[in-house]
């Protein structure tokens, strides 16, 4: 059997190391992987999208509509984008935080209203503000941490497993505050 | 040791493996990793090329000395490598050569949609294309063996979900291969015509050859299980046919220039209904067809446009989709953006100012095409800015002081000054910009011939652009800070009203790189700002309107100040 995990947010959140994070937690399980990523042009602020998939035996590397198992979104719009992709009785895990894109900046559009009751209505939505969190544990930039955090309490992987890969994905530098990060997220 | 790997390090891995020792590559999505993680293994001499075109002949070069080599490029660098190509395709190689092109199907950062495998048809050499990491590596160390046992270069084929997806590689030790002897031999490596007439009797040779292997190598795989359908299919597109028919027969090829006959022939006598699934054009079909065999569906059903997924599978198939749930009403697109604090905003803003028209180039700057800055009237390809302008200038020589060209630094070195030179050379009056931001910006920082360091970084002779547009003959040369608005705009009015050809090098490194360092975050002081929304015309991901008035995101601004200087109220302080 396949699980799928979307990682959406806005180009420069951190969406790439929180997917490698995630890969070598399944890695480190002992499950056939797949990651998909998309680099370049769309990367520049835009609404960016990662696919990790895992199992016995893992085919295609993409996620499509209506197969996320899960999707772990760094901002409230990307969440509703993706929220097609999502499977009937699947998870979002969103990060609060609002992020104007270009066309809400130059007025052509608003920013939708109400979207966390919205998504609410529609799927099991665990909204909260990751970006307070991960100013708490240092850094802004530590959002996707506090993510990953507030996943590994959803799934059946040991907490040592998950902090046994990020020791390993992250900079020594950073480590202690993406510890911090993690639990944060966790406990959140 | 197993290990996730991007398919590009993958490549790298191989390439390590398979004792590769030279590399010359130009980056452009979705290739660009590959050159980058070899250059981490000592044994390989790994640079960046000025563009495609010198990457692909110095590993020519280098095959011809006896290494094997190697260049990578993305699928638009293949056109302008292509006149080496067609005629190393006759002569050969010497060490294995391999040359790596990544297509980028649904255009995720490129100008066109164009599918790689009709070069290797039409410059008759071989292609391989791998389905995942772990064929990455292995096929990298095969298409080598090939080259050298054929005498002939080979292509391999990726595309994104290729090079930009990570699965599962085993690594393996480095087999070092020994520097082949070079002879002289004038009959096999210069081709002039009388030697090339020759060359090319051995290159149709070859193609037969390689057509009997296409048979029976193991680089084309049959998995037969349930006969009721079956696929033809290779690459990416293999992994959607097991994901949405694991039971069904395929026929997966890896060796996708020159295709097998009697393999699909015997194949489609064992199945009842025959299906191939490819993207982008219709090669394998067309071949299958032509040998006479049914086929039940293809592009008719797959159709021409985009990158294949299950779900486009599934619904060329009729297979019923996962029902999935939408938010009801429209939600605003993100496009991508300049970032912010980027030196090319500044700019923009001013060409957009001033209406000009502006003939584009390829890099993180043609975003300035978007709105608000909407400063971009055309986009090529790498270097076709310049050429553009002149064409334009000589046709409507009356506009001219309206129009500029608007190129980079690493694209000006790719195949920026030959056009220079001919706007010297045939006499327009036409005003160059070079958008120096002292790196390869849209591939995500790649050094170049500007920029003093090399891929290895190593510390080399840094080419200064105003030298060079001199030394072409170019009078009116000038260099302007892009984050000084007014003066940015001085020079450009004063330019372009010049009765003879200038360049102008707006020069600012990339907010992004590591040297750079940020100022504070500004701030809007809410009771001076009186709502003119001139700080909007940036179109700066960290300002917005709130209540009416303007607001700086603090975890987004770099603290560039060219708000600062758009706004006459002083509302907007450091």
């Amino acid at each position: 059997m396949t699980k799928s995990i979307m990682i959406v947010g806005v180009g420069g959140q951190g969406s790439l190391l929180a997917s490698r994070l995630l890969g070598n937690v399944l890695l480190s399980c002992g499950y056939d992987v797949k990651l998909s990523e998309v680099h370049g042009m769309s990367q520049r602020g835009g609404s960016v999208v990662t696919y990790v998939k895992y199992g016995d035996k893992v085919s295609s590397p993409l996620v499509d509509k209506g197969e996320a198992d899960y999707i772990l979104s760094f901002e409230l719009l990307e969440a509703a984008r993706w929220l097609p992709y999502l499977k009937k009785g699947g998870k979002i895990v969103v990060n609060a935080q609002r992020i104007f894109p270009m066309p809400v900046i130059t007025g052509a559009m608003t920013y939708p209203e109400d979207l966390e009751k919205k998504l609410q209505e529609k799927a099991e939505v665990t909204a909260f503000d990751a970006l307070a969190l991960a100013e708490q544990a240092g850094s802004p930039k530590a959002v996707n941490i506090v993510l990953m955090g507030k996943l590994s309490t959803m799934t059946d992987i040991p907490e040592d497993v998950w902090t046994a890969a990020l020791e390993k994905t992250v900079p020594a530098k950073f480590l202690e505050l993406n510890r911090k990060a993690f639990q944060l997220g966790r406990e959140g | 040791m197993k290990q996730l790997m991007l398919g590009n390090q993958a490549v790298a891995r191989g390439l390590y493996e398979a004792g590769c020792r030279f590399v010359s590559s130009y980056p452009g999505t979705p290739s660009t990793e590959i050159t980058e993680e070899v250059a981490k293994y000592e044994e390989v001499y790994a640079e960046w090329a000025p563009n495609e075109k010198v990457a692909m002949e110095s590993a020519l070069g280098a095959s011809f000395a006896g290494a094997r080599s190697f260049c990578a490029m993305k699928h638009v660098g293949l056109n302008v490598a292509a006149d080496p190509l067609y005629t190393a395709a006759y002569t050969g190689v010497n060490g294995g050569m391999v040359i790596a092109v990544a297509d980028d199907p649904g255009m995720h950062s490129s100008q066109n949609e164009q599918d790689s495998r009709h070069h290797a048809i039409a410059s008759k050499v071989p292609m391989l294309e791998p389905s995942d990491s772990a064929e990455c590596k292995e096929f990298i160390i095969r298409a080598f063996n090939l080259s050298e046992k054929f005498d002939t270069p080979v292509i391999f084929r990726t595309y994104t979900r290729i090079a930009h997806s990570q699965s599962m590689v085993e690594l393996c030790d480095r087999e070092e291969k020994p520097l082949k002897d070079y002879e002289k031999n004038p009959q096999k490596y210069s081709m002039s015509p009388a030697n090339a007439i020759r060359r090319h009797v051995f290159v149709e040779e070859r193609m037969a050859k390689l057509a009997e292997i296409a048979e029976t190598c193991p680089l084309n795989r049959v998995e037969m299980d349930d006969t009721s359908i079956g696929f033809i299919t290779s690459g990416t597109c293999y992994q959607y046919v097991k994901e949405v028919f694991p039971h069904a027969s395929v026929l997966k090829l890896g060796l996708v220039n020159p295709l097998p006959k009697q393999l699909f022939i015997d194949f489609a006598a064992k199945v009842d209904k025959l299906y191939v699934i490819e993207e982008m054009d219709p090669i394998i079909e067309q071949h299958v067809r032509a040998l006479g065999i049914h086929v039940d569906g293809g592009k008719d059903l797959t159709g021409l446009l985009g990158e294949m997924s299950q779900a486009k599978l599934r619904a060329a198939m009729g297979v019923k989709q996962p029902e999935s749930d939408s938010i009801e009403e429209p939600l605003p697109v993100r496009p991508p953006v300049l970032c912010p604090g980027c030196p090319h905003r500044g700019l923009f803003y001013t060409l957009s100012k001033l209406k000009l028209t502006v003939c584009g180039d390829i890099g993180c700057y043609t975003l300035g095409g978007a709105a608000p800055l909407n400063a971009m009237d055309t986009t090529i390809c790498m270097g076709a800015s310049i050429g553009a302008l002149h064409g334009f200038n000589k046709i409507r020589p009356d506009g001219a002081n309206k129009r500029v060209a608007v190129i980079g630094d690493s694209t000006f070195m790719h195949s920026g000054m030959t056009g220079l030179a001919n706007i010297v050379y045939n006499k327009s009056i036409s005003t160059v910009l070079i958008l120096d931001n002292s790196i390869t910006g849209m591939t995500g920082h790649q050094q170049n011939p500007t920029t003093g360091l090399t891929l290895k970084e190593e510390p080399t002779y840094a080419i200064r652009m105003e030298d060079v547009a001199k030394a072409l003959g170019i009078k009116r040369v000038s260099i302007v800070d892009p984050a000084d608005l007014a003066a940015l705009e001085k020079t450009i009015r004063e330019e372009i009203e010049a009765d003879e050809p200038s360049v102008v090098i707006v020069r600012r490194p990339c907010a992004l790189l590591k040297c750079v360092k940020h100022k504070p975050p500004f701030k809007v002081e809410t009771d001076k700002c009186k709502s003119c929304k001139m700080c909007m015309k940036l179109g700066c991901p960290a300002i917005k309107i709130e209540n009416g008035k303007a607001s700086i995101d603090t975890t987004l601004c770099v603290g560039c100040g060219l708000c600062q200087q758009m706004c006459k109220f002083d509302a907007i302080q450091e």
